[in-house]
């Protein structure tokens, strides 16, 4: 990717750095997975892949757009929210009568105009994102409560809900593992193989420099509210069926777990660094090691720790490496 | 208004102005929605409903404070309600279990909260985490500590001494214990922010770090400061939720930090620090507070609350948005003038 | 131009792929999802195993409800020799429960004992449990009958609407206004019981003067319930009883009663347990309320599944199986085996009962 880009050579060096943390969240989760599977019985069978990647679909799509999001220096903490509403605006679709293919659309639909109302905010009326989507977060949660109250509807047609639990023909691979690989390629090629993508970072990076190259910031950046909202409305579908119930607190505080994982994968929080691959990393990793937790018998609190530290870690330890190789690098520069 | 007045006391009038503007806003929707209330259920001004309403406003009053103090200098904390519970669940359990004398269980309480705020200042300061990602994780990792602690059990009202409960429950003149110890807090807060050297610094650091930095300010006592006064504050809010409500579990405080957010956002703290008062959080708290126990009076679905602080954070925004453009145009027209 | 098209695409997109994906499925979880002993005949001579491994699932740990009932069905466990384990979410949702009960079946538990937080959402979670060979318990709230083996009721619904309305009645020397504080809206085993209260409102002669003026929800959380009392008080200024079925929302109600003016002048009962309510009862705020032995449950739910796990029961109406020191008990219809009528506690037997 570094040959694409010759002349920019302050981005290869952004791109570096992104890489390296990259290279070690994926090492990291892969040697992980070997000694979980040596060492945690149940851990290593296909049975439980299969449990882990049905776990962590979720957290994988919203984790897609919210990667795009924080490159560009902003956040959405109103995604679980979304899939709440868009879970609980099924339900009261479903209770009217219409057809389930009918009320998918319409739901993505749905989860696209909240994230564009989020959108509006932040972009047009220049408000911060992580002041709004905090409002949205409750807005949203609150409308879902309005919508369903505290009812669940459960009567979701088994040919669509057993999709969504199935394996691929008769193998142990899920079904959802199949539109949630398309889409992390579709994500992936996106930010780091098209313009948008170079956009994404440059507004990230410099958001007033970027301007005068003539993009379109808050342009883009309404889109990725967009695309964060659809994205959220999609697990609204994806969660309703799984769980074959429609409720105002499905996927009820998902949004910390997504941010932990996209900061977890090397995305900086201030924007402008960061790829796709360590998420999904990240991703493999938080959900893996919940799982590997409860198979051994690991109490509650010790995950809502590790989620939480892991959280902290993933700031800290970048920044703590940056501070040493500083450190050596004026001492070398004294030695010189 | 007179022009002259105007020019005569510099652009911080308008600021001023604005701030005054939305403490006056407040007052004004308080005063509707109780008169709306009233009308509907007369009682709803009876005392007994207003003494629940100062009691349920003190402890997110105390928070509000403690909130912007972090908030002023660009920074949130997202974990002062784990702190709230662990400092409620240590008071409750060394005076229920070691019988330790009710005064040192209370500082006992807002130590924990020192601590733990100590703690927060340390990750954001020294290991230059963003306060929105340290706070986020302190959230999970103090909430996990709290149910380490307590496991599933509780810790009820007939464990813990009398005279803890009565100065939960208790009033001096009709006014709750509680209300008038938040009320002393913001005050001192207020004063503090408003009079001290220190205090100022928060503004600065908020409202230009670089600048505030180059000046020489001491930007990492002032934010461990911020931080320390947010998780003692909760700390106390914790001593004072076991007092009011007897029963402590590991779920005490669970998803408070979001209402104390919004009373603080509602009161016209900017959410990227530098201008706010403690007075505007108080306000927003008391808001958020009048609003929930009007609900079920005013017989609207209980369903609503939730939609109806977010849609008020969002307007909240919105309004400072608007004044701060009027505000800027207006200095601009006024600097024009001059030239 | 064309990164925006892009991006308006994705969403369209996204839906139609998985409307695709559905139409091209037609594997149905239904067909292979009946219980793995089905058709199994009973053998009530057999004696209990040995050595099994029995599991509680509650609605969230950190629970002192569900804590109550883990020590009597590790005290089953112990008594058969198995092994116990108590596990469970921090937060009651049914997603969460949905990946530990994932981990019980890739586990081989053989009994699992679950209090669910959703009658559906568990279904196929459940199911491939059972496909696995675990006996599957449900206690305190049940899901839909066909995803479990058995269940064990705390009390018929009958008895505890009867015996809620019968306190409330006899408080307010029968005539006045009622509320009743529940839990969630949602909530099966409440919605039961304020059925049966006004159904018995409408039909029985004696409760003629009685009027239920409101039900509100107190969510479970205590907070939210001291403040939906508030509530009801200003709301219904001749209101002359609260009738709150779940132990959080009487002990928020009770709290706030005694600190308010109405101490003495709202009657208020429901279903508490002894230790939150003994302060209420003794300062005069509370005259009588009941509710069952949670550790009893506990322990009725781990000899029931050890039973159905040793083919001493299937499930089946009329089997009869011995819980240990609770005696011998009965399967009903749907699979239901109900621990007994709940018991009343007032100032005179409350110092008797410590849970």
């Amino acid at each position: 990717m570094s040959t694409e880009a010759p002349a920019r050579r302050r981005d290869s060096a952004l791109l570096r750095a992104a890489t390296t943390w990259d290279a070690a969240i994926i090492g990291v989760t892969l040697v992980f997975l070997v000694v979980a599977a040596q060492t945690v019985e149940h851990f290593g069978t296909a049975r439980n892949a299969g449990y882990i990647i049905l776990d962590l679909a979720p957290i994988l799509l919203l984790a897609l757009a919210m990667t795009l999001i924080v490159t560009t220096g902003e956040i959405d903490l109103s995604v679980a929210s979304t899939v709440g509403l868009t879970s609980a605006a099924m339900g009261v679709m479903w209770n009217a009568g219409m057809t389930l293919e009918a009320i998918m659309p319409l739901a993505v639909l749905l989860g696209a105009v909240l994230g564009a109302v989020n959108g509006l905010f932040i972009t047009g009326f220049g408000l911060p994102s992580l002041a709004v989507t905090i409002g949205t977060l409750a807005l949203y949660r609150g409308l879902a409560y309005v919508l369903l109250g505290d009812t669940a509807v459960a009567d979701w047609p088994r040919l669509f809900t057993g999709w969504t639990l199935g394996n691929i023909g008769e193998g142990a691979v899920p079904n959802v593992l199949a539109p949630m690989a398309v889409l992390a390629i579709v994500f992936g090629l996106v930010l780091h193989a098209t313009p948008i993508g170079r956009s994404v970072y440059a507004a990230g990076a410099n958001p007033i420099a970027a301007a005068y190259t003539g993009i379109a910031v808050g342009r883009l950046k309404f889109w990725l509210y967009v695309t964060s909202g659809a994205m959220a409305g999609l697990v609204g579908v994806l969660w309703t069926l799984r769980y074959s119930s429609a409720r105002a607190d499905n996927a009820y505080g998902l949004e910390l777990t997504v941010i932990a994982v996209v900061l977890l994968g090397g995305v900086s929080i201030f924007g402008g660094k960061g790829a796709l691959p360590g998420v999904l990393a990240a991703v493999v990793l938080l959900v893996s090691l919940q799982n590997a937790l409860r198979l051994a018998h690991v109490s509650t609190e010790a995950l809502t720790v590790v989620t939480g530290s892991l959280l902290i870690a993933a700031v800290l330890a970048p920044n703590a490496a940056s501070a040493v190789r500083g450190a050596l690098h004026r001492r070398r520069r004294r030695t010189a | 208004m007179s022009a002259v007045g105007v020019k005569a006391r510099t652009g911080s009038t308008a600021l001023d102005l604005v701030l005054r503007f939305r403490a006056l806003g407040l007052l004004v929707a308080l005063t509707a929605l109780v008169a709306v209330t009233t009308a509907v259920n007369p009682r709803f001004l009876g005392g007994q409903s207003v003494r629940d309403v100062l009691f349920a406003a003190a402890i997110t009053v105390l928070l509000a404070c403690g909130m912007t103090v972090v908030v002023l200098t660009r920074g949130i904390d997202l974990s002062v309600g784990s702190v709230l519970g662990l400092s409620a669940y240590v008071t409750a359990s060394v005076l229920a279990e070691s019988g330790m004398p009710t005064g040192p269980a209370m500082v006992l309480g807002l130590a924990v909260g020192a601590a733990c705020g100590a703690l927060n200042g340390v990750i954001v300061h020294f290991g230059k985490v963003p306060p929105l990602v340290a706070t986020l994780g302190t959230l999970y990792v103090l909430r996990g500590v709290v149910y380490f602690l307590a496991g599933g059990s509780r810790i009820n009202a007939s464990d813990l001494p009398r005279a803890f409960l009565d100065f939960g429950n208790g009033r001096l003149l009709g006014v709750p214990y509680l209300f008038a110890v938040a009320v002393l807090v913001l005050v001192l807060v207020g004063v503090y922010l408003g009079r001290y050297r220190s205090g100022r610094d928060l503004y600065a650091l908020g409202s230009n770090p670089e600048a505030a930095r180059l000046a020489g300010l001491p930007a990492g006592r002032r934010l461990m400061t911020a931080y320390v006064l947010s998780g003692s504050l909760a700390g106390l809010g914790g001593v004072l939720y076991a007092a009011r409500f007897g029963t402590v579990d590991a779920s005490a405080g669970f998803g408070m930090e979001l209402n104390v957010v919004a009373a603080v956002v509602v009161g016209g703290v900017a959410i990227f620090g530098g201008s706010g008062t403690v007075l505007g959080a108080a306000l927003g708290a008391l808001l958020l507070t009048v609003i929930n126990n009007a609900l079920p009076v005013l017989r609207i679905d209980q369903f609503w609350q939730q939609a109806i602080i977010g849609a008020l954070i969002l307007a909240a925004i919105a309004l400072d948005r608007l004044v701060s453009i009027r505000a800027a145009r207006a200095l601009r027209q006024k600097g024009s003038h001059v030239d | 131009m064309s990164r925006i098209r892009l991006l308006r695409y994705t969403a369209p997109l996204l839906a139609l792929a998985l409307v695709a994906a559905c139409g091209g499925t037609t594997r149905d979880d239904a067909d292979d999802a009946g219980p793995a002993d089905e058709g199994a005949s009973a053998d009530p001579n057999a004696d209990f195993q040995t050595g099994l491994s029995i599991a509680m699932l509650p609605k969230s740990v950190n629970n002192p409800y569900f804590d109550a009932s883990s020590s009597g069905a590790e005290a089953a466990a112990t008594a058969l020799e198995g092994t116990f384990e108590y596990t469970g979410p921090s937060d009651a949702s049914a997603s969460s429960q949905v990946s530990y009960i994932d981990t019980l079946s890739q586990q081989a538990t053989d009994v699992i004992l679950l209090s669910a937080n959703d009658p559906n959402a568990l279904c196929s979670s459940l199911d491939q449990a059972r496909a696995g060979g675990s006996v599957v318990v449900t206690f305190d709230s049940d899901v839909d009958p066909a995803c479990r083996d058995l269940f064990v009721s705390q009390v018929n619904s009958d008895e505890v609407g009867l015996a809620l309305l019968e306190m409330a009645a006899g408080q307010i020397g029968g005539d006045g206004e009622v509320a009743i504080l529940s839990a969630t809206a949602n909530a099966t085993n409440q919605n039961a019981w304020i059925d049966v209260i006004e159904s018995e409102l409408e039909s029985n002669p004696s409760y003629a003067d009685i009027e239920l003026v409101d039900v509100v929800y107190g969510d479970d959380e205590d907070e939210k319930s001291f403040s939906e009392t508030q509530g009801l008080l200003q709301a219904h200024p001749d209101l002359s009883a609260i009738i709150s079925p779940t132990t959080v929302g009487i002990a928020a109600a009770a709290r706030y009663l005694s600190g308010s003016e109405y101490k003495g002048e709202v009657a208020l009962t429901g279903l508490g347990t002894p230790n939150q309510m003994r302060e209420f009862v003794t300062d005069g705020t509370v005259t009588e309320f009941a509710l069952w032995d949670p550790t009893a449950l506990g322990e009725l739910a781990a000899y029931t599944g050890a039973a159905a796990a040793s083919g001493i029961i299937t499930g089946a109406e009329g089997e009869t199986f011995t819980a240990g020191d609770l005696g011998e008990y009965t399967v009903g219809a749907d699979g239901v085996v109900t621990l007994g009528p709940p018991t009343r506690f007032n100032a005179d037997n409350i110092g008797d009962f410590d849970f």
